[in-house]
């Protein structure tokens, strides 16, 4: 590829963000608009990644390599394959959603706030294009100034406590995997090339240790029980855009990093740990959804909701094989999609009652009705009813570890029917129930509103329907990286089980 | 017959030395003589010659000059350009202090150059006694500098404590000196290194003892725990373009004597210093970082830090190797860009009547000042360590290095304080962009002050987002040695 097209993506937004400094603070319409316009263009140019992408290869794609700090053989490496592409597109949409939706929610200091998202957006794309591993890290943690500005200075009443916490926590992990990542270097040939590493075989107690210093990194970013008490927190402090960019993408990452790396560089430890992770993401997945029970805070709610999902996305991606994994990241993408709109949702009820107290509400069906039927759509997609695409994920997900492990499908499962439970209940309480003085006469969506929430319907139904559209792009990266793991020949049967599950 | 006694040639590696004493007798001069126009003329002088100085030291021939006492090489001349950095920031910040504040104009520059003349000296030393007197040259400037702020008692305190102390401290290296001569017959720090790995040499306990006493000089100088007590009050009660000077100048000078001295003169010994610093180094960041959490003056806060940085500084030290030495060497430069950023938002936010150094005083900057409460966000983010911002590019050669060496343990707790110091620095954020300003703040950018802000910028930018040139310079010193 003569053009550059991962770095655009990743540079575009950010020198988009720096070029609305050039406009005048005063000028908030025009500000907008060119936030806007900047997402928009930004998905017109991620779209050629969806059609130009071979699926038939699990080599990475679009790579683009530049030396970058000689002496310690750093270099500028991007490149994307089956598991990294749709990520690109989803964070591509989200923002624009995300700008959308703070079109009239963000008062104060607009003009930076919509420069922190673009700059966001960018460090996030090249997240997930970086094949060095420093560089991967620097976008990594480049990643947190933007959030923490935007969850701190936009957010809600609690937001100082809840940005500290949330940079501090995801500061520590990531400074242990920085150590993890020097050791790499020095032991693995003194390359932070992850496709270079991964060819490395390390021993075996070094991956464990190294297993654990990554884990202190991604498991906080996913995250998993026992590191999950940033994201309440977080979730419920960020203002709607933030909260959205969070749950659709950022805590994606973490996930992706296993993906990513753990898996491929250290395949024995991950084997070894196997257990204990599919343990972890079990009592995630049972203890987010007892939590959610309790809940009285809408926000806080769907931010619970998101660690017994993302308990899934792990469960899935460590029960290794070829179903499991394909389901966790396609969960992954549908969770970004449903939890993404539910925070959208709420953000927008939000703005016309100002209250996230779920006893407030009652009733919003009869004042309301579109919204309702866009949030019916939503909540379905969240407990997973077959014909949306969270039916596809967690079938998926439940199928790949029941292959492996029987009594985890079955554990996984109760945390299905606790789903059902408090989405649902939430549901009634919401929409039903007796009319609440406090929404009668609320406004209907109003059409920008619409248009915010209208992609996120059709992507529901487009996997639901059609999943094969977006786990196309996965069957052979996953091959790959289960070969990675256990070395070559054993995924036969398993590829050609899910060959015939999904033609 | 030949009458030359003194051959001139032997002179050149001390030449920009000779010519920095030359400017500082100058502004001096000018100081007396030279009437109204000597408040623009001194500090032109003083960054005119800091920047002619620059150029000669960057552009060094290497070499070593008498005898091998005074040595020139890529070692020297990275940290020289470190301290011409810390010279001429600290004086064009000063154009914009005196404004608000009284400063006696030529004794501010002369001694701030007289001290720069005694760093570049130690940067180069090759023989014990070199080092003294570079090292005395510039604790005597500097003592002097601390208390030349006439109005605040604070001043006066900090200077006298610091010259006592400082005092006691080259007492103690001097004996450690005396005790090192005694045993090796000699002051030449590679001789001293040939010496020292014969047999006998290597377990002598008095050879030790002399060691010991010389790293709890060092220590003293660039403000190790245990020896940092000093620090606070001094970087507390000191003009604010003289605290910024000496947390980048003397302390890179302390630096590169502390890396010469142990890492060329007592290889040998890298077993004992090695471990021995490595305690240090925790304790320093531990104490720095801690107690900078409870302060509410950001000066002081700043003096915390510059306590705990250090001790990041020290972690390429205590390798003992190449790529240890060549890391702090990078982690210094950049600290001076960082740093010099931090205090100069502090000097831009001082009017005459307050000092404006407290976090309340910062609250809503962002909205009152946007520019530079930005530059401040930047500053602040670099010293946590936080990508892309050249800090975090410091501290990854540090934690390289050190992982390299086999320090791994010392490495952990360096990355657990780095993130408790992210408290604190981000506390300055959160009080800038996410709490409303109680009161107008009316600031000025003076050029001075406006020159030293963009140099930090583009330094802690720059060396961020393309730190390989500056890598490969402060690596590739190291080979020549």
């Amino acid at each position: 590829m003569s053009v550059p097209l991962l770095s655009t993506l990743t540079f575009f937004p950010v020198l988009g963000g720096l070029s609305l400094l050039l406009v005048k603070k005063e000028e908030v319409q025009t500000i907008k608009i060119m936030a806007l316009v900047i997402s928009l263009v930004e998905i017109l140019l991620a779209v050629p990644l969806f059609f130009l992408f071979d699926k038939t290869t699990s080599h990475m794609q679009f790579t683009e390599f530049h030396s970058w700090i000689p002496t310690f053989n750093i270099n500028y490496s991007m490149g994307i394959d089956g598991i990294s592409v749709l990520f690109i597109l989803l964070s591509a949409l989200i923002t624009t959603l995300s700008i959308s939706v703070s079109w009239e929610a963000i008062q104060t200091k607009v003009k930076e706030f919509f420069i922190a998202i673009l700059i966001l957006e960018g460090m996030m794309i090249g997240v997930f294009c970086a094949l060095d591993f420093f560089l991967f890290y620097i976008f990594w943690e480049a990643m947190l100034i933007p959030m923490f500005l935007i969850i701190g200075i936009w957010g809600g009443p609690n937001r100082l406590y809840a940005t500290v916490k949330f940079f501090l926590y995801t500061l520590v992990g990531s400074l242990l995997m920085l150590i993890g990542i020097i050791t790499l270097y020095a032991q693995g040939g003194h390359t932070f090339d992850i496709l270079k590493l991964a060819e490395h075989s390390f021993p075996i107690g070094l991956q464990k240790t190294l297993f654990w210093a990554f884990f202190a990194a991604f498991a906080v970013k996913v995250p998993m029980w026992p590191v999950h008490t940033w994201l309440p927190d977080a979730h419920t402090e960020a203002p709607t855009a933030g909260s959205v960019i969070l749950a659709g993408i950022l805590i994606k990452m973490g996930a992706y990093g296993f993906l990513r790396f753990s898996m491929p560089i250290l395949p024995d430890a991950t084997q070894a740990m196997m257990v204990p992770m599919l343990v972890l993401s079990l009592i995630g997945i049972i203890y987010g959804a007892i939590i959610c029970l309790s809940q009285t805070d809408l926000k806080r709610l769907i931010a619970y909701s998101s660690v017994s999902h993302m308990g899934f996305v792990t469960l899935g991606i460590y029960a290794l094989n070829q179903q499991s994994i394909e389901g966790g990241i396609l969960q992954m993408i549908n969770h970004g999609v449903v939890t993404g709109a539910l925070f959208l949702s709420i953000g927008m009820v939000y703005e016309r009652t100002h209250t996230r107290v779920i006893a407030d509400y009652g009733g919003l069906s009869s004042t309301m009705p579109v919204f309702g039927s866009f949030f019916l759509f939503f909540t379905l997609a969240s407990v997973g009813l077959p014909g949306t695409n969270g039916f596809i994920g967690e079938f998926l997900i439940l199928l790949g570890s029941f292959i492996n492990r029987p009594w985890v499908a079955f554990f996984a499962a109760t945390g299905l029917i606790l789903g059902a439970w408090y989405m649902l209940w939430l549901y009634q309480r919401i929409f039903f129930n007796p009319v609440n003085k406090k929404v009668v006469g609320l406004p209907e969506l109003t059409a920008r509103e619409i248009c915010t929430l209208l992609p996120m319907v059709a992507l529901i139904f487009w996997i639901g329907l059609y999943p094969n559209a977006m786990l196309g792009f996965m069957h052979e990266s996953v091959r790959h990286l289960i070969e990675q793991v256990y070395g070559t020949g054993v995924t036969q049967t398993a590829s050609q089980v899910s060959a015939m599950l999904m033609h | 017959m030949d009458t030359a006694i003194v051959s001139w040639t032997a002179f050149e590696p001390i030449l920009p030395e000779m010519f920095l004493v030359c400017i500082a007798l100058a502004i001096i001069g000018f100081d007396l003589f030279a009437g109204k126009q000597r408040e623009q003329l001194i500090p032109w002088i003083t960054v005119l010659g800091g920047l002619i100085v620059l150029g000669m030291v960057a552009g060094e021939k290497y070499g070593q000059a008498f005898d091998g006492m005074f040595i020139t090489d890529g070692y020297a001349s990275f940290f020289k350009v470190v301290c011409m950095i810390g010279v001429i920031m600290a004086a064009l910040m000063s154009e914009h202090f005196r404004r608000s504040e009284a400063l006696p104009l030529g004794e501010y520059n002369s001694l701030m150059v007289l001290s720069a003349v005694g760093m570049l000296i130690m940067a180069s030393a090759g023989d014990l006694m070199v080092l003294y007197l570079g090292l005395e040259l510039m604790a005597l400037s500097v003592y002097c500098l601390v208390g030349l702020h006439h109005g605040d008692p604070k001043t006066g305190e900090a200077a006298m404590k610091y010259f006592l102390m400082g005092g006691f401290a080259s007492a103690i290296l001097l004996y450690g000196m005396s005790l090192v001569y005694g045993l090796t017959g000699t002051t030449n720090i590679a001789k001293i290194a040939q010496l020292s790995s014969s047999g006998q040499l290597l377990t002598n306990p008095a050879l030790m003892a002399g060691l010991g006493m010389m790293i709890a000089a060092f220590c003293f100088k660039v403000a190790i725990a245990p020896f940092h007590f000093w620090t606070p009050d001094v970087y507390e009660g000191a003009p604010t373009p003289v605290t910024a000077f000496m947390s980048v100048g003397p302390k890179a000078a302390g630096f590169a004597v502390f890396g010469r001295v142990l890492v060329s003169g007592f290889p040998q010994f890298h077993d004992s210093w090695g471990t021995l610093l490595s305690v240090l180094a925790l304790l320093t960041m531990a104490i720095g970082n801690i107690t900078a959490l409870s302060q509410v003056s950001i000066k002081r806060m700043l003096a915390y830090s510059a306590i705990a940085h250090a001790g990041y500084a020290l972690l390429g030290v205590l390798c003992g190797t190449p790529e240890g030495l060549s890391s702090t060497m990078s982690y210094l430069l950049i600290y001076a860009f960082m740093n010099m950023g931090a205090f100069a938002i502090l000097i831009l936010m001082s009017s005459p009547d307050n000092h404006r150094e407290t976090l309340d005083d910062f609250k809503g900057l962002a909205k009152t000042n946007p520019a530079a409460a930005f530059m401040m966000m930047i500053f602040m983010f670099s010293l946590t360590g936080i990508p892309p911002t050249a800090g975090f590019m410091g501290k990854f050669y540090l934690l390289k290095s050190a992982l390299a060496a086999g320090y791994t343990m010392t490495v952990i707790g360096a990355v657990i304080f780095s993130s408790i110091s992210a408290y604190f620095y981000l506390r300055v954020v959160r009080y800038m962009y996410m709490s409303d300003p109680e009161h107008e703040v009316a600031i000025n950018f003076t050029p001075g002050i406006s020159v030293v802000l963009g140099l930090s910028l583009l330094g802690v930018i720059g060396l961020g987002l393309f730190p390989g040139s500056m890598i490969a310079q402060a690596a590739g010193a190291l080979l020549g040695q």
